[in-house]
């Protein structure tokens, strides 16, 4: 991680709207959209380096843990929670849980995939499932943009882009899971019409 | 000086650097004179852009005067910042991503050029073989749709950033270059030639805000580009000329009345730099380039005067004298 942020900050460049909005410490949820592989590591890089080991991204396990090399690098230098998306039997979220009891913090992805570069889809509800079991735990919202232009699902090339970053204010559970997900997607879309970004299509 | 001789560097632009680090400390010691018993958020803007001065004036010092090879990748650093800020800034479309990725492999190359002092395949580089190579590299895409557009804002973004901006960092090369027979000496007078253009330039920024403030409108703290009054304009334009006859004698080749010209010049086309720059910010409906420096803005906010002036100054001197 030592190297990866001297790399994001030349290859990519942030430019972030209300740092002092992201957690400072656990356990706490972040929920951001997904574009590109480079949301986590832009993520990873806007926290300090003492906190790094707590902050655990919550990834697919059928993707990250498909070969060995990549399972390694993903669990021992990223430090990813990998969930089963199509699950036989247990709690899928089980890691996720234990994580938030040691105080971690959680990157959570509701879009549940990278997607359409640059675009918003529907968030999937494990989010809320977590929420509802640890009221008290913030949700902070992240809104990315530019790293769908930067590293786009399906392509090997990077090309440098800006990368704008926008905190939302933390939410609380509020006791219904369909009104609070649509209060997150809402906050997250929010976000999004801070900015001001130039066509790309 | 056994030190000395080792630096691509000589002991008057060392006198020249010393005596900006004086500037530097009288702009810190009336700002916070001015910052003195007020609100901290009073004159905040004009706090942090003298804070920046002294780490962008600091690195530009180091990059210039360690060696060769370290000005030419910072410059074909700038560069770099400069195009990405413009290129993220603009409208791009997504099947253009190859294309501006190959944009972005013609500044190690251009910089390669200079840096070996290739003049004739850094004048003709950009503007001849990557003109035509990226349309080509579009076209193999295939899609149509806002192709003019596209190559248009992509070719004038890399003209700006990438082979105006190189032409200060040729001015390091250019005297042994142009030196006759091209037998390899190593010539100390280009940094000095270098930071004389950056120096001029950027002094010409603040010439023109502060004559700007003082004359033009009081108790208006600008936000886009200040010293857009006449006051600011000409204040810019004597004080920059002024300056260069001073400090040209003893770093450059120039005359006193060449030097005085070539401080005109580069007034006047610093201001056309810095307004260009404007407009396009004004089209695109943004404030800033981005917010790389503190209290300035983006990288390209302050450039925009340089990738003016760096051409024109490097075509006058090698006119008359190289």
């Amino acid at each position: 991680m030592l190297l990866v942020r001297p790399l994001v900050l030349i290859g990519l460049g942030i430019n972030i709207r209300n740092r002092k909005a992201l957690p400072t410490q656990g356990p706490a949820v972040i929920i951001a959209n997904h574009n590109s592989h480079l949301d986590t590591l832009v993520i990873l890089s806007l926290f300090p380096l003492s906190l790094l080991s707590r902050v655990r991204p919550v990834a697919a396990a059928d993707y990250f843990l498909r070969n060995p090399f990549l399972a390694w690098f993903a669990t021992k230098i990223i430090g990813i929670i990998p969930i089963q998306r199509a699950t036989k039997g247990g709690n899928p979220l089980h890691q996720a849980f234990e994580a938030l009891r040691n105080n971690e913090i959680l990157i959570i992805y509701p879009e549940g995939s990278r997607g359409v570069p640059e675009e918003l889809t529907k968030f999937k509800k494990g989010i809320s499932l977590i929420s509802k079991k640890f009221p008290e735990i913030p949700i902070t919202p992240l809104f990315l943009h530019g790293l769908g232009k930067a590293l786009p699902k399906g392509d090997a090339v990077f090309v440098p882009f800006f990368c704008d970053i926008f905190v939302g204010n933390a939410q609380l559970w509020e006791g219904e899971k369909d009104l609070f997900m649509q209060k997150l997607e809402a906050q997250i879309t929010d976000l999004s019409k801070q900015g001001h970004f130039p066509e790309w299509d | 000086m056994n030190l000395l001789e080792q630096l691509p560097i000589t002991q008057d632009l060392l006198y020249i650097i010393a005596g900006v680090y004086v500037l530097l400390c009288l702009a810190t010691v009336i700002v916070s004179l001015m910052r003195r018993g007020q609100a901290p958020e009073k004159h905040l803007e004009l706090w942090l852009r003298v804070k920046s001065w002294w780490y962008m004036i600091t690195i530009f010092t180091f990059a210039i005067c360690i060696n060769r090879a370290l000005s030419v990748i910072f410059l074909g650093l700038i560069s770099y910042l400069a195009l990405k800020e413009y290129l993220s800034m603009i409208p791009t479309r997504r099947a253009d991503r190859r294309v501006l990725f190959w944009a972005y492999i013609a500044i190690p190359l251009q910089y390669y050029w200079v840096y070996s002092g290739w003049y004739g395949m850094f004048i003709i580089f950009i503007p001849v073989w990557v003109f035509l190579f990226l349309p080509f590299r579009m076209v193999l895409k295939g899609e149509t749709d806002g192709f003019l557009k596209a190559i248009g804002t992509l070719n004038w973004g890399l003209m700006m950033t990438v082979f105006s901006l190189s032409h200060a960092a040729y001015l390091i090369v250019l005297p042994e270059t142009a030196s006759e027979n091209h037998t390899p000496i190593f010539d100390k007078s280009g940094a000095a030639l270098l930071f004389l253009l950056v120096l001029l330039t950027q002094f010409n920024d603040v010439a023109q805000y502060v004559w700007g403030r003082l004359i033009g409108g009081p108790k208006i703290i600008p936000k886009v580009s200040p010293g857009k009054t006449w006051v600011g304009f000409l204040g810019g334009i004597i004080s920059t000329a002024l300056l260069s006859m001073l400090l040209s004698l003893v770093i450059s080749p120039m005359s006193l009345h060449m030097a005085a010209l070539a401080g005109v010049i580069i007034s006047f086309t610093g201001f056309i730099g810095d307004v260009t720059i404007s407009a396009i910010k004004r089209d695109l409906k943004v404030k800033d380039t981005g917010s790389t420096i503190p209290g300035h803005g983006g990288l390209l906010d302050r450039v925009d005067s340089l990738t003016y002036t760096a051409p024109v100054f490097f075509h006058f001197l090698r006119y008359f004298y190289y």
